[in-house]
């Protein structure tokens, strides 16, 4: 793995920006491209906090898969599944266009 | 301002219960306070009177029928915005769920109606609870009831304060690294973080899954456990709820003795970065619990220095998966882009995005995704990882020497609107003090230990172990009775009167 730095560029935070689905505008890159790098500074110090031998921990109290009994419960009603819909038609979520126009 | 107001929970559901008052006039009484004073404190982004009342006149039919009622029917509570209400908006204080009316409750919310609780509206946060002033609010900040120039803390400002301006008995927040204690160190108010999975999850909505907890935001530490009662239990709905009883935690804030009991001072969360008056006011109360009976020694966290850098890395990384579902697709706002004919849904949802989120959700969206890129992963969120393990264990080593662990709270006193907007790292460190118990899971209470020479209050944060959150409570309500003492009442007796609206 390469070692990370905490030189994180604008072009970097555009490139994150996109995988969060976010349209940051040119103002908010600038910014954030002059924050982070002070943020991931400050944290970069747990790389060398602990040792290779110690156990990475998730949770705070052991987790195992839960089972419940295969019984039938009320649902949600379309109706108030859809309540707070953007946009809806009959009784589906109406959604824009899927691909672009390249696909 | 009246003696219903003033009372405490306890108290009101003593007389209650003797039938002395109504829960329609008590109800009544918070919600015209409410409309009085929160113009100055915008504790509240939602108020439901016509709600509140009807579960209080339902409350007061039974108790006049006779039925066997929870002791706390009647008495009104405040829940934060982050927990969904069935037809009450739920925003969690950001504009992507602007309008959003929930078609559930959370079962944390399906429990205060069970027990007869009304509920007065919901309380203004922080965005998605990432902030610790409720400056980062979608809809505004709340503001300080002991000096309105100032924050309550965050990101359950918006509870700390409504208690705290006597707008509510009781209120709900949740804490992921502090958003409970912290604002009732800035308010002079008690709240409690209890073990993780101790209140269930369900219908919170999440920040940091593996951090979050809601719990009880007060006036008093009885009061607190009163409420810590309703809302605890076991959840099949939440995979990570807790199977087993609630701590007596009721109990153990009436028994409030420390005779012999081994309180451990955590050398890692006090001196320096800490205000003077916030260590002086500590040391004090330390001095009354020895005077009872308590045996107190320092004892060393080392990793606990670490947990600030390990909580910025794991709650961002969480918080970034967790906050992928506002896609624009289902239920909040949805923006299209300008200049856009006929966008595709990922256009829609990077614009939706880009205008529903707040500066300071963007920035850990962003550092969350990069903590989790391939390349990254190991060197940031797989080494955060690990300084969890290091700081559970020790918690462990520290409760094998102690029953309980205490610091101050919050490193300062309540600051200025705007004093730390520009600087991230200024506010995170607000909660330097709270987010071991986080990473850990285990619980933690604040209680106020006196005012500094600003005039403004200063908290003491107890830790016990995990499933032991009797043990705060117990701590809790003996140092709180040392403290009224000296005072010669509550520290909430001594804030400025608010001015009322009429």
């Amino acid at each position: 793995m390469t070692e990370p730095v905490s030189g994180i560029t604008r072009a970097d935070v555009a490139h994150l920006a996109d995988l969060a689905r976010i349209s940051l505008s040119d103002d908010e890159l600038d910014h954030l491209a002059t924050e982070l790098p002070a943020i991931l500074e400050h944290v970069a110090v747990v790389q060398q906090a602990a040792g290779d031998d110690v156990t990475p921990m998730s949770h705070p109290i052991p987790v195992s898969n839960v089972f419940r009994a295969d019984e039938v419960v009320p649902s949600l009603a379309p109706e108030e599944a859809l309540a707070g819909a953007p946009e809806r038609e009959e009784q589906r979520f109406l959604v824009p266009k899927i691909l672009g126009e390249e696909s | 301002m009246t003696d219903v107001l003033r009372s405490t929970a306890a108290e009101l559901a003593d007389r209650l219960a003797a039938g002395e008052i109504s829960s329609v006039e008590v109800t009544q009484a918070h919600l015209d306070r409410i409309g009085a004073t929160d113009d100055a404190i915008h504790a509240f982004l939602h108020v439901d009177a016509d709600g509140a009342l009807a579960t209080a006149r339902e409350a007061d039919t039974r108790r006049a029928a006779g039925d066997e009622v929870h002791p706390l029917a009647g008495v009104p509570v405040a829940v934060k915005d982050v927990i969904t209400t069935k037809g009450l908006p739920t925003t969690a204080g950001s504009r992507i769920l602007e309008g959003w009316v929930p078609p559930y409750d959370a079962t944390v919310t399906k429990r205060l109606k069970a027990a007869g609780l009304p509920i007065l509206g919901k309380t203004n946060m922080d965005e998605f609870a990432m902030g610790s002033s409720t400056e980062h609010s979608g809809y505004g900040p709340t503001r300080n009831p002991w000096d309105t120039a100032r924050i309550p803390g965050g990101s359950g400002g918006g509870s700390a304060a409504a208690v705290a301006a006597f707008q509510a008995p009781l209120a709900v927040g949740t804490d992921t690294g502090g958003s409970i204690r912290q604002p009732a160190a800035m308010t002079g108010s008690v709240g409690v973080k209890p073990t993780y999975g101790g209140v269930s999850r369900y219908g919170l909505i999440a920040l940091a899954s593996s951090l979050d907890q809601a719990g009880p935001v007060t006036r008093s530490v009885l009061d607190a456990a009163l409420l810590h009662e309703v809302i605890a239990g076991h959840d099949p709905c939440d995979s990570t709820s807790i199977e087993g009883p609630v701590p007596a935690v009721v109990d153990a804030a009436r028994r409030a003795d420390v005779q012999g009991l081994r309180i451990g001072v955590v050398r890692e969360l006090g001196g320096e970065g800490f205000q003077a008056d916030v260590s002086a006011r500590f040391t004090e109360a330390l001095a009354l619990l020895e005077g009872a009976g308590a045996e107190v020694v320092e004892v060393s966290c080392p990793s606990f220095e670490h947990a600030l850098a390990a909580y910025y890395l794991i709650l961002p990384s969480e918080a970034s998966s967790n906050l992928a579902r506002f896609d624009a697709m289902r239920y909040g706002i949805r923006v299209r882009p300008d200049g856009v004919d006929d966008p595709s849904a990922e256009q829609v949802m990077a614009a939706t995005r880009d205008a529903g989120f707040g500066d300071e959700v963007k920035r850990r969206i962003i550092l969350g995704t990069y903590a989790l890129s391939s390349g990254y992963y190991d060197a940031y969120y797989g080494s955060a990882q690990k300084v969890r393990t290091l700081i559970a264990r020790d918690f462990e080593t520290a409760f094998q020497q102690v029953d309980v662990l205490v610091s101050p709270t919050s490193p300062t006193t309540a600051f200025p609107l705007g004093d730390k907007l520009d600087d991230p790292l200024a506010m995170y460190l607000q909660d330097v003090a709270t987010i071991p118990a986080n990473l850990a899971g285990v619980p933690g209470l604040s209680l106020p230990s006196g005012l500094a020479s600003d005039g403004l209050p200063t908290g003491i944060q107890f830790l016990a172990p995990a499933m032991a959150d009797e043990r705060l409570y117990n701590v809790g309500a003996a140092l709180e009775r040392l403290l009224h003492e000296q005072w010669g009442g509550p520290i909430l007796d001594r804030a400025p009167e608010l001015e009322v609206a009429r």
